[in-house]
Order: structure tokens, then sequence, then C-alpha cells
């Protein structure tokens, strides 16, 4: 799974959106730590975008000092009043924004985001975090329904009906 | 240098009085501790709770070893930047942790070989003392793997759902 890959799509064709002159506008959500690190490997995905990154820590912008970025409080399964408050916020962030993508590596930030974002007609990507090797995480796997890519990075996690398997983030 | 990190969630004392425990030990004056929430106060490592993202970075950079809890964003920076990496997994039955995922994620990465893991603390001070701190391990790429990656791309695009078996 760790290897020198280097990825070499940059110059490969658009299709349709950019042919149109649209940028798809994606919303990108993670809490703070690996979640976070875990967005910034993928980020190169989202280069044809335009992007709102959503996280926990102010000081994670300089990361990408270019791109919208936004705060939410983080929030758990244990902490109602915070996951309400995230909910209020990230329900704003939607509404403003109107995605057309959603994406999230976690975790409980993410999981609303979805579900908000697919209430306002934005298709979501779920990639469930590397450090659950051994079950999905709650959020990751509550997701299952309401993310149209729903993805774990480890192979003896896939499923049929997903999540699904397409690489990991090392 | 050695640099030591348990991240941002709860208090990692046995991490930190282990190393600590070991640098007086060992009469080591070049360790640095990120601590977070633990409470142990440290004798013979200098040490500051949180750091932000850009100095943890250069801590890192820095450092010819990192030894960590098994926090995925302490391990991808490590390897991002090409250095060993010692983790010790949280544990939950001793209030380190809401529960034991940090054990399963080391056991899956210590079966890689990238990283060495320790499961307690004596493992921690054996692989302490076998350390070589001159190489730098090899770097891993930037970014994710290439088919994570144009997953992602071609359902952001398409929205085309590829299904890997």
């Amino acid at each position: 799974m760790i290897g020198n890959e280097v990825f070499q799509d940059k110059t490969s064709p658009r299709s349709d959106t950019s042919s149109r002159g649209v940028r798809p506008k994606l919303l990108a959500v993670s809490s703070g730590g690996g979640h976070w690190v875990q967005l910034m490997r993928i980020k190169h995905a989202f280069e044809d975008c335009e992007v709102t990154y959503v996280t926990v820590h102010e000081s994670y912008h300089a990361q990408v000092p270019s791109d919208k970025f936004c705060l939410v409080n983080d929030a758990n399964l244990t902490t109602k009043f915070a996951l309400l408050k995230a909910a209020a916020k990230l329900a704003w962030i939607v509404w403003k924004e109107k995605p057309d993508v959603v994406i999230s590596t976690g975790a409980a930030p993410g999981y609303l985001a979805l579900r908000l974002g697919r209430i306002m007609g934005a298709r979501t990507i779920w990639i469930d975090s590397i450090a659950n090797a051994e079950k999905l995480s709650i959020s990751g796997d509550r997701i299952g329904h309401w993310a149209d890519l729903w993805l774990t990075q480890w192979p003896h996690l896939a499923r049929p009906k997903g999540p699904h398997y397409a690489g990991a983030v090392l | 240098m050695i640099f030591a990190t348990v991240g941002t969630q709860g208090q990692f004392d046995r991490l930190i009085r282990t190393i600590d425990g070991w640098a007086g030990a060992h009469g080591r004056t070049d360790v640095f501790a990120q601590t977070g929430q633990s409470s142990y106060q440290a004798k013979y490592i200098r040490a500051e709770r949180f750091l932000d993202p850009t100095e943890f970075r250069n801590r890192v950079e820095n450092a010819a070893l990192v030894i960590s809890h098994a926090g995925m964003g302490s391990i991808i920076t490590a390897l991002e930047l090409g250095k060993r990496i010692i983790v010790m997994p949280r544990q939950a039955s001793l209030g380190e942790h809401r529960n034991d995922h940090q054990l399963a994620t080391a056991k899956r990465f210590a079966e890689q070989g990238s990283i060495k893991v320790a499961f307690n603390e004596l493992e921690l001070i054996d692989l302490l003392d076998q350390v070589q701190v001159t190489n730098d391990a090899e770097r891993i790429a930037s970014q994710a793997s290439p088919t994570l990656i144009s997953t992602i791309r071609t359902f952001i695009e398409t929205g085309d759902v590829h299904k890997h078996p």
C-alpha cells in the first residue's frame, strides 16, 4: 500500500464540466488531526473544482490558502449539544454554498454535511478513515445509505453493496 | 532530535512518562514532546501541550525519529516526510481513548512493516534502545494512491461510481 506512486493525471483532458466552463462546486468537510491530513492527501482530485473546505481549526487554512474556508465545531455522539450546533452551522454553509458534491473523510461533522448536502441535491462521497482498520467508523457505517460514493480504505472491509475499496491515502 | 507526539484527544501519560524515563536514563537532551491533555510533568524532555499544524510539520521535518500514539495524522505526516516512526496505540481500558481502534490500526501497519509498533511500555523502551537515529526512511508520495484519486475525480465529473472488486 505504501509506495512511490506518482500521480500524473494533471494533463488529462477534462470532460463535460470544463468544456462548459463550469467548475463543479465541492464542499470538503473533515474533523481535525488524521481526518484533515487524509483530506489533504486526496485534494488533487478536486483541482478542477471550486472548493470550500470546512474543518475545525483555523490554523489549517494555511494549507489551502487559495480556497474558501469555513469553521465548524467538532462533535461526536457523546456531545449532543455540539452535534446540534455543528448541524446548524453546516446547514447554513450547505445552504449558502449549494455544492454539487460534498466529500468527507469523517468524522461526525462530515456525516452531518453529507446528510444535509443530500437534502439539498448534492452528490456525496464518504471516505472512511484509514484508522478504521477492523471495522468502519460509526459515522462511516451509518452514512452508507446517503453516500453515492461510499469508500473504505481497507480491502477486507469492502462489501458488494458498499463500502467499496478503491485504494487508500497511503 | 527525537519528536514525540500524542495528538489532541485525551491524556496519554503512559507514552510521555516512558519516553521521559528513557531520556533521563540515557542522558538524552534532544527530545521534544507534544503532550496534549496528558498531566504527567516531564523532567528530562522539553514539552509543549499543543502545536499548530505548521509547527507540527516542522518538528517532524527536523526530527530523526518520531514517537507517536497510533493517530493517522502523526503516522501519515512522518511517512510523508520520510521519518522513522515508532507508535504505541492508545488503549480504551486505560482511559486513553473512546475505543481501541488505535490497536487495530497499529496491528495492520505493523504487518506492513512501514512503522514500528510498541504495544506496551517495555516494547517501547526496547525499540528506543535499538533505534539507530541516523538514516531517514524512504519518503512516501505526497498524495493518495492514483486509483483513489481517479475514482473520486471521475465521480465528481460524471457521477459514475466505479466498483472495484
